[in-house]
């Protein structure tokens, strides 16, 4: 259960890619600009969006698996700058990845997978310590002893996506940054894996920041949800709130858009289109990203981009007209 | 099932029908054993036969030169006519296979044994085959060596240059550039002219093999290994965007520790593959700069030397210049038929 503690805090994160416009000349492309957001000890973070809006490069910018151009990450109170804290910070915060198939090392047994981090950060002394602990995290995501030698190619999706998990695990983290962990496997292996995330949280206390497309699987597995559209966060709420009322208009036809199960409240519901593509964050539009694709948007939406503000309790909107429009 | 109380009843021991505990169903599964990427492509070398049989004679033609000088009676640099305090016996000289000089004819005569000239012996009447055993054993170790010393340099640099990229790959990437549009043979031919005159091997091991063959290395050391840092630079630039990079760079592994766990595992079938095309092609040279006289210094035969020994009895002795010559293409067929097989077994695109 989530505490009153904020164990992660990202303030203005921005994360800029330079692209080769050829002949010396570069432009940036803002991935992720001006996001702040923070995660409390022990809650699941859910970020959704569509592709290429920087769900992903949020997850890797936060573990500096990229340089962030700017902005501030503070976990635990602690600003992750310099290299001591990032070594720190690498030893209580992992990532689980998207791809089972390439984020495992076909040249490597699982235990050497799932011991890397061991081996990375000198955690054992003994050989049998480092095994000792390969079979506890293999048995945590529910793999066999006579898994370990064997190597990544002989399994299947979601046993590797299991074997990703136990190495997240290995190093005792608190926090683990989830991207698209589910996203390429199939549905009842998506169950599975989702509720042993759910189970592994439970037993280890940990914090989630999940990232993935799939609203339902976001909607089943976290706290609170954050919506991003091309590299800004446009609304952050409770789960059940973002799904109740929904405030900014993107979230409303993202969130129109997910299947119903039930045929009566599939009829019921009405389907918000969007139209257009969404815009290359290498030309990105004026003022609100979203205008280009918005319903309600006026001329002055052009001018400025909205303040990421709260207009309920916890619930933050990025929207010029969201008191309008609702 | 055999009941003991009641020998004839059909009735069946219950105690058969237990669900197996845990220990007895682990004991019964039984697993495929693991099969590793390298044991697969062993696998698929031995069922090519062109390169099982070049790996043989490669494995035959190193230990000859390697075993055969160890209990052959000549040596490769012992003039068989010249005795201490006698003239010298010039019927030793330019012997044809198989036949004896004056002393050895009477020594057969006397009963004795004498071990045969298989390939004759040269204009100095030194024993052929065991010059050509030397020469062999020599050629094959320069390859050897050269191509050691290509993988060493070629697979630091290239990794480095792919794994960081941006600037340092830049700089390495121009510098290989500027090395790749030097002519070789020129700067061969001046570094062992240069290193002839200053490099001092007296009285060293390197002495018998001369400066020349030390400028070959110091060669191959400065221009050979940008090939291969070239192609390990494409193979890591590739391999790095995969996941399992990330993964490492994520848990906090420093970039020797991907380079060396995860980078170069990955792209060990290349690096086997043109180390083992690279040994022919540094023996070629190493024949080819001998044949010109920039090679081994004498008496210390090379087949390179040997060929170009061979040219000035051509027409008597024409066998002398076909042997040194159809080994060397034997090694260097063989050894490039063995590194084709290995790329059809280790290549995974090939195969795919």
């Amino acid at each position: 259960m989530p505490e009153n503690k904020t164990l992660l805090e990202v303030r203005n994160l921005k994360q800029y890619f330079d692209i080769n416009m050829g002949f010396f000349r570069s432009k940036p492309l803002k991935a992720v600009d001006d996001v702040s957001f923070s995660i409390r000890k022990g809650e699941t973070l859910g970020l959704v969006g569509e592709s290429g809006c920087g769900k992903t490069t949020v997850g890797r910018s936060i573990l500096h698996l990229y340089t962030p151009t700017g902005g501030q990450v503070i976990y635990d109170g602690q600003e992750i700058k310099s290299r001591e804290s990032l070594r720190e910070f690498r030893r209580k915060a992992t990532m689980v990845f998207q791809d089972p198939y390439s984020s495992l090392n076909p040249r490597m047994t699982v235990s050497d997978i799932v011991a890397e981090p061991l081996d990375v950060h000198k955690l054992y002394k003994t050989k049998k310590e480092r095994e000792d602990r390969v079979l506890e995290l293999m048995g945590y995501v529910g793999l066999n002893s006579e898994h370990a030698s064997r190597y990544a190619h002989e399994f299947s999706g979601g046993q590797r996506q299991r074997i990703g998990i136990a190495r997240a695990l290995a190093v005792n983290p608190e926090f683990i940054v989830c991207d698209e962990p589910v996203s390429a496997l199939d549905v009842s292996i998506q169950a599975q894996v989702i509720n042993m995330f759910d189970d592994l949280q439970d037993k280890l206390g940990l914090t989630y920041l999940f990232i993935a497309h799939d609203l339902l699987v976001v909607r089943h597995i976290s706290d609170r949800i954050a919506v991003m559209y091309l590299g800004k966060m446009v609304e952050l709420a409770d789960a059940e709130e973002i799904y109740k009322h929904p405030l900014h208009p993107y979230s409303q036809s993202l969130l129109s858009a997910v299947p119903m199960p039930d045929p009566k409240t599939a009829r019921a519901n009405k389907r918000i289109v969007l139209t257009g593509d969404i815009p290359s964050p290498l030309n990105a539009p004026s003022g609100c990203p979203f205008r280009t694709r918005c319903r309600f948007a006026t001329p002055a939406c052009a001018e400025s981009m909205p303040a990421f503000e709260e207009v309920s309790k916890d619930h933050f909107v990025a929207c010029h007209r969201v008191k309008e429009i609702n | 099932m055999f009941n003991a109380n009641k020998p004839f009843s059909m009735h069946l021991n219950p105690d058969a029908f237990r669900p197996a505990t845990e220990a007895e169903k682990e004991y019964i599964s039984q697993m495929r054993p693991s099969s590793t990427f390298f044991k697969d492509g062993c696998k698929r070398l031995m069922k090519n036969k062109v390169a099982t049989a070049s790996l043989i004679i490669i494995i035959v033609v190193t230990l000859s030169s390697i075993l055969l000088p160890l209990f052959w009676p000549y040596s490769y640099d012992a003039m068989l006519g010249v005795r201490p305090g006698k003239p010298a016996d010039s019927s030793f000289n330019n012997l044809q296979p198989f036949t004896y000089g004056k002393t050895e004819l009477k020594r057969i005569a006397a009963g004795e044994k004498v071990f045969p000239h298989i390939f004759g012996t040269d204009s100095h009447g030194r024993d052929y085959f065991i010059r050509v055993v030397y020469g062999t054993r020599i050629s094959l170790a320069v390859g050897f060596f050269a191509s050691i010393i290509v993988l060493i340099i070629g697979m630091t640099i290239g990794s480095i240059a792919g794994y960081f990229g941006g600037k340092v790959d830049i700089i390495i990437m121009r510098i290989v550039d500027m090395i790749y549009s030097l002519p070789d043979m020129l700067v061969i031919i001046l570094l062992s002219v240069v290193l002839g005159r200053t490099l001092n091997v007296e009285g060293t091991i390197f002495a018998k093999i001369g400066s020349n063959v030390i400028s070959m290395f110091i060669v191959f050391g400065l221009l050979y290994w940008v090939s291969m840092a070239r192609l390990i630079r494409g193979q890591i630039l590739s391999l790095r965007e995969q996941e399992y990079v990330l993964s490492a760079q994520a848990t906090g592994a420093s970039g020797s520790w991907i380079i060396k766990k995860h980078l170069l595992p990955n792209c060990i079938s290349v690096i086997i593959i043109s180390t083992a095309l690279q040994i022919p092609n540094a023996i070629f040279t190493e024949s080819f700069l001998s044949f010109l006289g920039l090679g081994v210094n004498a008496p210390m035969p090379s087949l390179g030397s040997l060929a170009s020994d061979a040219l000035n009895g051509i027409t008597s002795y024409t066998y002398r210049l076909v042997i040194p010559a159809v080994v060397i293409c034997l090694i260097v067929l063989s050894l490039n038929l063995f590194g084709d097989g290995l790329r059809d077994a280790f290549d995974p695109k090939l195969n795919a």
